[in-house]
């Protein structure tokens, strides 16, 4: 067998972040699905009488539960990258250190350039991705913020209530609600490119990223796995490495 | 008005002054159980609004008038009730006014630093209109004093202020983008003064009787929301009061203004109702006596009670345009330009890396294996770390 062939498989995804990455994609897809509808609502079932009906009230009832799964999915997720593996630690989520920066101008040469330097081949993400990762997660705070600052007024619940104060930041809640939309499509673009990303990794690395996030493996070549461990990125400082066997969690 | 004031004996309480201009006792009563349930106090605190109007003297008011189109004035005068335009604001309680006094230049001055010197701590400020800044202020000037300066004098010294309708309270259409003449709402103009924002284009007369009274009879200001309006008429949103709303529930909406769903009665969602998102008493108390108001007449509410509402358009869309765009955009504009300027650059993403990454996607099928080993070895002695 070629040296280049030697794959080992390495649990990357624990099982939390697998769970928090499905519901979290379904939280957000239902979300902006209800969204859009909330602001585009279709002429579809438009006539009759009023007290037939009651679906858009239901398509706000689903947004507003979303909402709640996404934050409690949002915290749980926080809680991990303290107790996770350093794959899921949030020391990786901002490019502070020297070898993370080194890192991130190393992957957009090569994966959005193109050049044809030395591949980063990370087995958690590699820094430009986890530093989206970290984006993505200031906008859904922006989205729990400003979604339940638009819930406040009317709720009787001390949950949307603790977000009274937001809508005189933004001057009224119309304006509020333009940002909060906005929020949308910047989730839209970034599950277009991330969905495009992975199929990307996938096909030119072949470390099987995309079952990884349902399985928890990825597949690598032991002398990439070596080198990767050795830049000590993925949860600094470096702990026993997890490999082979199937770990607990 | 104010030398007529003059003549009047300041000491009388203002069940004196009602009584004395001929109204009964029945038409009093029945005026404080009527502006305390628009206040929405209950049947005890009715008991307090008579008392307070039966022993209190009058407060004396001065109000000013700068950049605006004097419908706040306009809308008061309107109100329902005999008592509010004939007694609270035509004859007890103005001092000064622009738009109402008798007396005019040098006299209207004199009377305005008469009762800022003769009530100094004690006169309640009501401003209608914004203060134009730019230019040191002479869009705005009376007298020969700017709006921001008289602003300022007669706000020293008094017990509390009311900005009157969506000029003061946040700069309404002179404020409007580019806002020529920097004009500003009172909050940013006075500070260390309580503010009672009582918003609107206009407000509704019934509300600003209510917050008057509510300072007379119970001498503190009312509670306000965080935006600094009395919660009594604006913790609720048009929305939550229009009586539209099962159809909104429901889905119905008008998608024009001539089709069978208008004429229905559908909710005006769809064609820029801004009721769910601003706050008023429009739903509940009505306009001109409780006859109307725009949404029962077929009219998307336009928000006018809400900060910014000329710019937060168009009135008739659903989505406002996006703030910081000067080219009219929506979100869902910049959104799809963004979404395809994505799809152009992943498409081409895409397209070089079949050329540029070849070798690693031939290891991968077993194609090249050597020569991507080789060509990956080499890399790793250039940057091995
Ligand atoms: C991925 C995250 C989210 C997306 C993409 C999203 C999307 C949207 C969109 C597009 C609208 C319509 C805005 C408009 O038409 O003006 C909306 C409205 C709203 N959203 Fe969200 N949202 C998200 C998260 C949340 C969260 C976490 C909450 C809080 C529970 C929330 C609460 C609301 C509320 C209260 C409204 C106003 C709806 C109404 O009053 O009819 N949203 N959202
Ligand atoms: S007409 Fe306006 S305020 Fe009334 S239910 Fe429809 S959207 Fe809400």
């Amino acid at each position: 067998m070629n040296a280049s062939h030697d794959y080992q498989r390495v649990y990357v995804w624990q099982q939390p972040v697998r769970w928090f990455h499905w519901i979290n994609a379904l939280a957000i897809i239902t979300l902006g699905v209800t969204g859009w509808v909330i602001t585009h609502p279709p002429a579809l079932m438009n006539s009759g009488e009023a007290w037939t009906s009651f679906w858009f009230g239901k398509v706000r009832f689903v947004h507003f539960t979303s909402g709640y799964v996404l934050l409690a999915n949002f915290l749980v997720r926080i809680y991990w990258s303290f107790a996770g593996n350093k794959y899921a630690s949030w020391r990786n989520f901002l490019p502070l250190t020297k070898a993370q920066l080194r890192e991130v101008w190393q992957v957009l040469k090569v994966d959005i350039m193109q050049s044809s330097d030395k591949a980063v081949h990370a087995l958690g993400h590699n820094a430009v991705a986890y530093f989206t990762y970290a984006a993505t997660g200031l906008l859904t705070v922006f989205q729990v913020v400003t979604g339940f600052a638009l819930m406040a007024p009317t709720s009787q619940s001390w949950l949307p209530r603790l977000f009274t104060w937001v809508t005189p930041l933004f001057g009224s809640e119309g304006a509020v609600r333009t940002y909060h939309y906005a929020g949308m499509w910047l989730f839209v673009i970034f599950t277009f490119i991330h969905v495009y990303l992975v199929f990307y990794h996938d096909y030119v690395e072949g470390h099987g990223v995309m079952s990884s996030i349902i399985g928890g493996w990825k597949f690598m070549e032991k002398h990439k796995i070596a080198a990767q461990e050795a830049t000590g990125i993925s949860g600094l400082p470096t702990k026993s490495r997890q490999t082979g066997s199937r770990p607990k969690v | 008005m104010s030398l007529e004031l003059e003549t009047l004996p300041k000491e009388q309480t203002i069940y004196d002054q009602v009584i004395a201009r001929g109204v009964s006792r029945r038409e009093f009563l029945g005026f404080c159980a009527w502006i305390g349930a628009c206040i929405g106090v209950q049947g005890a605190g009715v008991d307090q609004v008579v008392k307070a109007l039966e022993t209190k003297k009058r407060i004396p008011v001065i109000w000013l008038h700068f950049q605006e189109c004097t419908c706040c004035s306009e809308s008061f005068l309107r109100s329902s009730h005999p008592i509010v335009a004939d007694i609270l604001l035509d004859k007890i309680s103005l001092d000064y006014t622009e738009t109402l006094m008798a007396a005019s230049g040098h006299q209207a001055e004199q009377a305005l630093q008469d009762t800022m010197a003769k009530y100094k701590g004690e006169y309640l400020l009501c401003i209608e209109g914004s203060v134009p800044l730019a230019e040191d202020g002479v869009y705005c000037c009376i007298g020969g004093k700017t709006a921001k300066g008289i602003a300022e004098e007669v706000a020293e010294h008094a017990k509390a202020i009311i900005a009157w309708g969506n000029c003061a309270c946040s700069g309404c259409v002179q404020a409007a983008k580019p806002n020529p003449t920097q004009a500003m709402p009172i909050k940013k103009v006075i500070a260390g003064k309580p503010i009672i924002n009582v918003q609107g284009c206009p407000p509704i007369a019934e509300v600003m009787a209510g917050v008057l009274v509510h300072l007379l009879a119970f001498d503190a200001i009312p509670e306000l929301d965080n935006l600094g309006r009395p919660k009594a008429f604006y913790s609720r949103r048009v929305h939550d009061t229009c009586y539209r709303r099962p159809n909104f529930d429901a889905g119905l909406f008008v998608e024009s203004f001539d089709d069978e769903n208008a004429r229905k009665g559908y909710c005006l969602y769809k064609v820029g109702c801004k009721g769910p998102t601003t706050y008023n008493s429009c739903g509940t108390i009505r306009w001109n006596g409780g006859v109307s108001f725009p949404i029962q007449s077929g009219h998307p509410c336009i928000g006018c009670s809400e900060e910014n509402f000329w710019d937060k358009g168009p009135f008739y869309e659903r989505l406002p345009n996006f703030p910081g765009f000067g080219v009219e955009a929506t979100a869902d504009t910049l959104g799809q330009v963004a979404l395809g300027a994505a799809a152009v650059g992943v498409a081409a993403h895409a397209v070089m890396t079949n050329f540029r990454k070849r070798n690693e996607i031939g290891e991968q099928t077993g194609e090249n294996a050597e020569k991507a080993e080789t060509a990956d070895a080499a890399a790793t002695d250039d940057h091995s770390i």
